[in-house]
């Protein structure tokens, strides 16, 4: 009996000790996304804000179209609106689903604001881009669904929820970074924002990019996973008392165009379920440039191009659908001022740098 | 279901807790449960497959039986009215009925293999005799289902047959037990070939969880685990980066290619058959070493008993011997005599023996021509140092005190390692001609040993860091091997003696294992090499 109690108590120690060791290196190990692609550092920036209990009135979801289109500092600095951008790379969306989901148990925005270019997808896509959604989500059960909705062939499911599965090859490729963002990484959004300052003009015209696309092979019908995706958000924001929008943000690539055909049928489907659609792809009266207001060739939107749209949407928020200004909140008005500052700071930082 | 899944660690893991909580005469109930699962797991058509070879090995092996039985009931009951002769006479009626049995077994399920595993092999081949005359005629390629380690489970079911009929082994009368035997999952993959006498009884008996048992059996699971992922897959990224162009890699790279392999195919193999025995020692079921240091050998033919000796005494029982003694050879050995003399004659039907034996032993290895090369070279190694063996006596009665020298034996070692380094790159190149036109480079190809060491065999897909790693893997795989040699101990069972330090060297291979193990997305890991043989 001796014997038993003995190897049972070496068994639990062994057992925690191995545990501790394999999540230290786990912390390592998994990417830090402080340095390029920031992008897989948006979705866990979300937690430092919930958990310091703020609230937004707006909530962006989506991929890299929206975290590069709006400026939640810039919305509030204009009209008193608070936002955040719950978006990352090439986020699917049941992603966006689980997200929104997972958000309004944190808190209750008044309007989700849903980019619609994700809706091209009915199947997972790529492992990496899950990655940047994913495992920056906090474990929960919501969580557990989005894995088991955007899961490749290649995935484990074990390896989310034990990552040194995923990144232990990574002992090879360490670097300083890795040890000196293990417990705490640097935010690198500005709620949800990614800043970029370059400018790379579109070379084509857009008639020239809109050939270009239609020449491609593409499918002219939305597949149904998505609809079936997006009758789930629509519920889900009336349950929560939200209001839904769709968007298509403005971009001029014949590498991701948005077609005609996907279009009509997001108009379609707004139309029938009493939703507002906001085509922004030609719509002169934001201002677009795409000689300056694009940072890759017309794909995403750069700060000055995020800015001019973020004030158009701003409008919109104020006029159609009542959004008041939280500006005579003092608790509020300087959380976003420090904010604000740190968007002009950045922007200066990174113009100065080009 | 690969044995380095997550699946099939969680698998493994449930299995061993329920077969202790199994009341004891059931067990073997739960393990053939599992086997049978882990099979359908792995492919949902295979389980066909080995319930074929169950049920008609069932059959024969009891029909043999039956005989058997009616043979000595009938000697029995007529032992007054039978004379010697008579009853010789009976005997010899009943034991070629037997035998008729016996080769109705054998024909049906080497037969399926043969089916399965050399249907595409042939038909390449006719197809290449036709192409000389034809360009346009060939024959479709089928496309036939190989069940996950068909050979090893064949191999181990007609050596319990040929156990039958030669009264080696009792014929199992219940068919469930005789399925556990062929389906016993740890063997599945990649063996060892067990013997029904060896195993059955331990299957069957009941077995309390003891940490005498299960903490050496972890320590060599996990041990299993180390070899296959940290030394054979990352090395096998190498490998097959050459393997994929030999065009490209030449010279230098043949010879890391040698040497490359020889560490992969050692570890991935003996890792499996570690996991194996390790699982097997869990369960309290001892299973059969397969391994026996072979990189110590010093001979091609010690070699062949080291390695994978549960294969070469299945085709030295079941076929080298029987063939030696078959009426042909003895009628050869009788015309061989008397036409070249005693001394060559005597060798002659040996020599045959031999060669249709690594013939066999190549084909048993995969359906193509390097397998069959690699065999006959194997063979042909074999009988030349057989023939040279007066010359080597010689040798040895003129430096007598060689044989003692730590050097000679050194020497020794390293050359049949090399030797059989060379003979097993056959594995790695998709057809003869190319491995050995890979293999003439090295010996012309000289430029290639300034590219390789310029930092050409970093450009192989592993950095120098993984090769640091792997170098001090195989380093203390070596050490651990030597340690085991010289004191003739089993290394765990001594750890085990001290749970703490079982712990500890659990810890440590479990941590070393899922940080420097290659697993998962952006590997390319392998299933086990053996797994398709």
């Amino acid at each position: 009996m001796r014997k038993e109690i003995k190897i049972t108590i070496f068994a639990v120690v062994s057992l925690i000790i191995v545990a501790v060791l394999l999540h230290l290196c786990s912390l390592v190990l998994r990417p830090k996304y402080m340095s390029q692609p920031l992008e897989g550092a948006l979705i866990a920036e979300y937690y430092g804000e919930v958990d310091k209990g703020r609230q937004h009135q707006v909530l962006f979801v989506g991929d890299c179209e929206v975290y590069e289109s709006f400026v939640p500092p810039l919305l509030w600095e204009e009209y008193g609106i608070t936002s955040y951008i719950r978006g990352s790379a090439q986020q699917l969306i049941w992603q966006s689903y689980y997200l929104l989901e997972e958000t309004f148990r944190y808190e209750s925005p008044k309007v989700v604001v849903f980019n619609v270019l994700s809706m091209k997808y009915g199947e997972p896509q790529k492992e990496e881009y899950n990655r940047m959604t994913l495992d920056g989500m906090r474990n929960s059960p919501v969580k557990h669904q989005a894995i088991l909705a955007s899961m490749t062939k290649e995935e484990n499911i074990a390896s989310y929820y034990f990552p040194i599965l995923r990144y232990h090859s990574r002992w090879k490729d360490l670097t300083a970074e890795d040890f000196k963002f293990m417990f705490k990484r640097d935010t690198v959004s500005h709620n949800g924002y990614l800043m970029q300052t370059g400018i790379r003009p579109m070379e084509k015209s857009f008639a020239e990019q809109e050939a270009e696309a239609i020449n491609k092979i593409y499918d002219p019908d939305l597949p149904a996973t998505a609809f079936e995706y997006l009758d789930k958000m629509k519920e889900l924001c009336k349950q929560n008392g939200a209001e839904l929008i769709l968007i298509k943000t403005p971009t001029n690539s014949s590498t991701y165009w948005w077609y005609d055909e996907w279009d009509a049928q997001i108009a379609g489907y707004a139309e029938q379920n009493g939703l507002d659609y906001y085509n922004f792809i030609e719509n002169e009266a934001i201002g677009i440039d795409w000689q300056t207001d694009t940072y890759d060739r017309g794909l995403h939107l750069n700060v000055y191009g995020a800015e001019k749209l973020t004030k158009h949407f701003g409008e919109l928020l104020v006029s159609e659908y009542g959004l008041e200004s939280q500006q005579s909140d003092v608790g509020v008005s300087s959380v976003w001022k420090t904010k604000t500052e740190q968007y002009y700071k950045q922007k200066e930082e990174m113009e100065r740098g080009q | 279901m690969s044995f380095t899944s997550i699946g099939f660690i969680c698998f493994l893991a449930a299995t061993v807790v329920l077969y202790y909580v199994f009341p004891k005469k059931h067990q073997w109930k739960l393990l053939l449960a599992a086997s049978l699962a882990f099979y359908f797991i792995a492919g949902e058509w295979y389980l066909p497959y080995i319930l074929f070879t169950i049920i008609s090995s069932y059959i024969v092996a009891r029909l043999m039986r039956k005989n058997s039985e009616r043979e000595k009931l009938y000697i029995e009951q007529n032992r007054d009215s039978l004379d010697k002769d008579a009853r010789k006479a009976y005997k010899a009626a009943e034991k070629k009925k037997r035998f008729r049995i016996l080769i109705l077994g054998l024909v049906l399920n080497f037969g399926i293999l043969a089916v399965l595993k050399y249907t595409g092999f042939t038909v390449n081949n006719i197809n290449s005799i036709i192409g000389i005359f034809s360009d346009n005629v060939s024959l479709p390629l089928p496309k036939l289902l190989l069940p996950m380690g068909i050979s090893f489970y064949t191999f181990q079911t007609m050596g319990y047959l040929i156990d039958v009929y030669r009264e080696r082994t009792q014929a199992e009368t219940n068919p469930f037990r005789l399925a556990l035997f062929v389906s016993f999952f740890p063997q599945l993959v990649q063996g060892p070939i067990s013997r029904h006498g060896d195993l059955s009884e331990q299957l069957f008996c009941g077995h309390s969880a003891k940490w005498e048992n299960i903490a050496p059996g972890m320590i060599r699971v996990a041990w299993g685990f180390f070899k296959k992922l940290v030394i054979a897959d990352t090395v096998m990224i190498a490998i097959k980066s050459i393997m994929s162009s030999p065009e490209r890699y030449s010279g230098a790279y043949v010879v890391f290619l040698i040497l490359a392999y020889s560490a992969q195919i050692y570890a991935d193999f003996t890792g499996g058959i570690d996991i194996t025995i390790g699982i097997g020692e869990m369960l309290g079921i001892r299973i059969k070493e397969n391994f026996d240091h072979p990189f110590a050998s010093t001979s091609t033919k010690e070699y062949w008993r080291r390695w994978h000796i549960t294969m070469g005494t299945w085709f030295q029982d079941y076929i080298f011997y029987p063939l030696s003694i078959c009426k042909p050879m003895q009628k050869l050995s009788k015309w061989s005599r008397a036409k070249m003399g005693p001394a060559l004659g005597k060798r002659i039907p040996v020599y045959l023996a031999t060669i249709v034996t690594w013939f066999v032993t190549g084909l048993w290895h995969g359906a193509s021509w390097n397998f069959i090369v690699w065999g006959l070279l194997n063979c042909l190694v074999i009988l030349v140092s057989q023939e040279l063996q007066p010359l080597y006596t010689k040798f040895h009665n003129r430096f007598p005190k060689l044989n003692d020298s730590y050097a000679y034996t050194l020497f020794c070692r390293t050359r049949t390692f090399l030797l059989m380094g060379l003979i097993r790159v056959l594995d790695c190149y998709r057809d003869v001609p190319l491995t050995f036109k890979s293999v003439g480079t090295v010996f012309y190809d000289f430029s290639s040993w300034r590219e390789f060491f310029a930092g050409g065999v970093f450009d192989l897909g592993v950095g120098p860091r993984e090769y640091i790693v792997v170098a001090l893997a195989i380093v203390t795989v070596c050490i651990v091997s030597k340690f085991q040699r010289a004191e003739g101990i089993s290394l765990r069972h001594k750890i085990a003696e001290r749970p703490s330090l079982a712990f500890l060297c659990l810890s440590v291979l479990v941590v070393v294992i899922i940080i420097f193990g290659s697993y998962g997305i952006g590997f390319d890991a392998s299933g086990f090499i053996y797994n398709q043989f």
